[in-house]
């Protein structure tokens, strides 16, 4: 029973994480827009910043200042944020599908470059001993679990009310305007490159804030945790869930990972161990039909975009 | 200080103008001026380079050569963004609405240097960008009612039909006070009615001081509003002066209507 309850508060934990995520990509995709294919390279610049700095110092290591927890996320968000500007200034002032190939190429290399800078990343060891926030006063794995729970829950909770707001306001008018279309927008006199860098860079702040997170959740983080199928399983939690609309990239995480979870439980104990590869490929088949049937049935995804009209426009 | 407009300068001066696409020369120096307080015409045949020639001043495209000089300032290969901002707007050939947004947001998405698209106002300022909300609210009504679309404020603008589309364009670029309105086609694809109703419009705004230069096929709203009316063939500006004197014009009949015999 206890083994059931942990199990289920540390997937809501996991889910909430990703939420995050799935909630940036949303600002940038469902809002805005803007094509990022680089989501699993601002996840590890967070959560890779976080590691670094906050894990308990180890002679072998350039980082592992062992900072306190806060300063990690903060600077995490930072350090996101300051590379999400660099690559949007670089590619937002070109064409939309440079971006993509951008971002993703950027994600691809932040991925290498954290397997392979051993002194600073553990390389392929990875970070460990990375301090759980609060670890000493709950001091049982379920009694942390429960309050990182709480924890994650006020956090996604103000960003969920932030960004409804935010999507309400003359500012998120304008973000509204250049997805519908961005040429109107620049001749109504709106510098569309400004309002894209600014969502482009807040939504990245947000997966690097996740990635601080996940990290001080879990306690390690290696570059494995963020190969190029983050980015598939958040765009597909978004699309399913229903791309402009922060309730439907919620839920769309719980589906998502609920169903890659799932199906990884069931390939573990049905496939043999010699076959792991096949059944790791299995679940991705599985997200990909999932993301096929949603785009040919339900392409507004499970709860569809919602019509959003500024807070001082409304009947 | 400023660049004061002397009396006899034109609110808009083209000089030299000129846009190729690869081969094709879409507009071949075209020298125009539209004066202060006028509603100047520019009519031509098909492929004429009319529609170049407005994406070439609003700055949606980069001119190959020539100086645009607005209010005393060069503009010619400034953004589209910072030109409507010196209050030079223009509307689309084809209607481009936000679709999905409200007519209502449409407009009120248009007044220049809200406090509230600045991100951090929102959460620093909110009482400041409310206020401006609600006057650009009131605003928006007061323009929509002008252009007849009050009943749809809270239409999303894909439900429009062509001819409120083209009111819509109006009327979103009446949301700032703009010193030169640029329409293009405004009358086409719109019916009878409603075509009075543009007509009236424009008069009344004109009346107000605003300077309109207007791309039109439909020959009635250009004699009965456009005084001077410029006429471009293949790229190059051919007649300039008074809607009637156009008429007789031997280079612009053989524009439209080929080679006449003598
Ligand atoms: N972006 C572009 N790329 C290539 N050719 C173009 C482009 N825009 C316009 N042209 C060409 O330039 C010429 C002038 O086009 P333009 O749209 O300016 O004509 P117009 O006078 O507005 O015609 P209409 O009365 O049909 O609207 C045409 O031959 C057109 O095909
Ligand atoms: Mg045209």
């Amino acid at each position: 029973m206890t083994g059931v309850v942990s199990y289920l508060v540390f997937f809501a934990c996991v889910v909430l994480i990703l939420g995050i995520v799935t909630l940036g990509l949303n600002l940038q995709w469902g809002f805005t827009g803007l094509f990022n294919a680089g989501v699993a390279g601002f996840y590890a610049i967070g959560a890779f910043t976080h590691a670094i700095l906050t894990a308990a110092p180890q002679p072998q290591y350039l980082g592992n200042f062992g900072l306190p927890w806060i300063v990690g996320v903060v600077a995490a968000m930072a350090a996101t944020a300051a590379a999400a500007w660099l690559v949007g200034v670089l590619t937002i002032r070109l064409r939309g599908d440079y971006l993509a190939i951008a971002s993703f190429g950027i994600a691809v290399s932040i991925q290498l470059v954290t397997l392979n800078w051993e002194a600073l990343t553990g390389g392929s060891q990875g970070i460990t001993r990375i301090p759980k926030p609060l670890a000493g006063v709950f001091d049982t794995p379920l009694a942390f679990n429960l309050w990182y729970l709480a924890l994650l829950a006020a956090i996604v909770g103000a960003l969920y009310v932030a960004l409804e707001r935010i999507v309400r306001s003359p500012w998120g008018r304008v973000l509204r305007a250049i997805r519908e279309d961005e040429a109107a927008a620049i001749a109504l006199g709106k510098s569309a490159r400004r309002y894209r860098l600014e969502a482009f860079v807040l939504g990245s702040t947000m997966m690097g804030l996740a990635g601080a997170l996940y990290a001080s959740f879990i306690g390690f983080v290696s570059a494995f945790d963020f190969l190029p199928i983050v980015t598939f399983q958040v765009w597909a939690m978004l699309i399913v869930g229903g791309s402009g609309n922060n309730r439907g990239a919620l839920l769309g995480t719980f589906v998502v990972w609920g169903i890659w979870t799932a199906s990884g439980a069931l390939v573990t104990k049905l496939v043999p161990p010699t076959y792991a590869a096949q059944g790791a490929a299995v679940q991705v088949i599985l997200i990909g039909l999932l993301l096929v049937l949603t785009l040919l049935f339900r392409p507004q995804g499970l709860i569809g975009e919602e019509a959003v009209v500024s807070r001082h426009a409304k009947d | 200080m400023f660049a004061r407009l002397s009396p006899t300068e034109p609110l808009l001066l083209v000089q030299g103008l000129a846009k190729s696409f690869g081969s094709l020369v879409a507009v071949d120096g075209v020298d125009l001026a539209v004066r202060e307080g006028t509603i100047t015409g520019l009519i031509g045949p098909n492929g004429a380079g009319k529609t170049t020639l407005f994406n070439l001043i609003a700055g949606t495209l980069a001119p190959s050569a020539g100086t645009i000089v607005f209010r005393g300032e060069r503009i010619e290969g400034e953004p589209p963004d910072r030109i409507f901002r010196r209050g030079l707007a223009r509307t689309f050939q084809i209607p481009r609405p936000f679709p999905q947004m409200t007519v209502l947001e449409n407009l009120m998405l248009v007044p220049l240097a809200q406090s509230g698209e600045r991100f951090w106002n929102n959460w620093l300022r909110p009482g400041a960008v409310a206020r401006e909300e609600r006057a650009a609210r009131a605003r928006a009504m007061e323009v929509l009612d002008f252009c007849a679309l009050a009943e749809k404020a809270q239409t999303p603008a894909g439900q429009l039909s062509g001819g409120q589309l083209k009111l819509l364009e109006l009327a979103r670029v009446l949301m700032i006070e703009p010193k030169l309105i640029l329409l293009d086609e405004p009358a086409a694809g719109v019916n009878p009615a409603l075509i009075e109703t543009l007509l009236e419009r424009i008069l009344a705004l004109h009346r107000r001081g605003v300077t309109f230069f207007i791309i039109e096929h439909n020959m009635d709203v250009v004699m009965r509003a456009c005084d001077p009316v410029v006429v471009m063939a293949q790229g190059r500006v051919i007649y300039a002066g008074s809607g009637e004197g156009a008429r007789r014009d031997r280079r612009v009949l053989d524009a439209y209507f080929g080679d006449l015999p003598e």
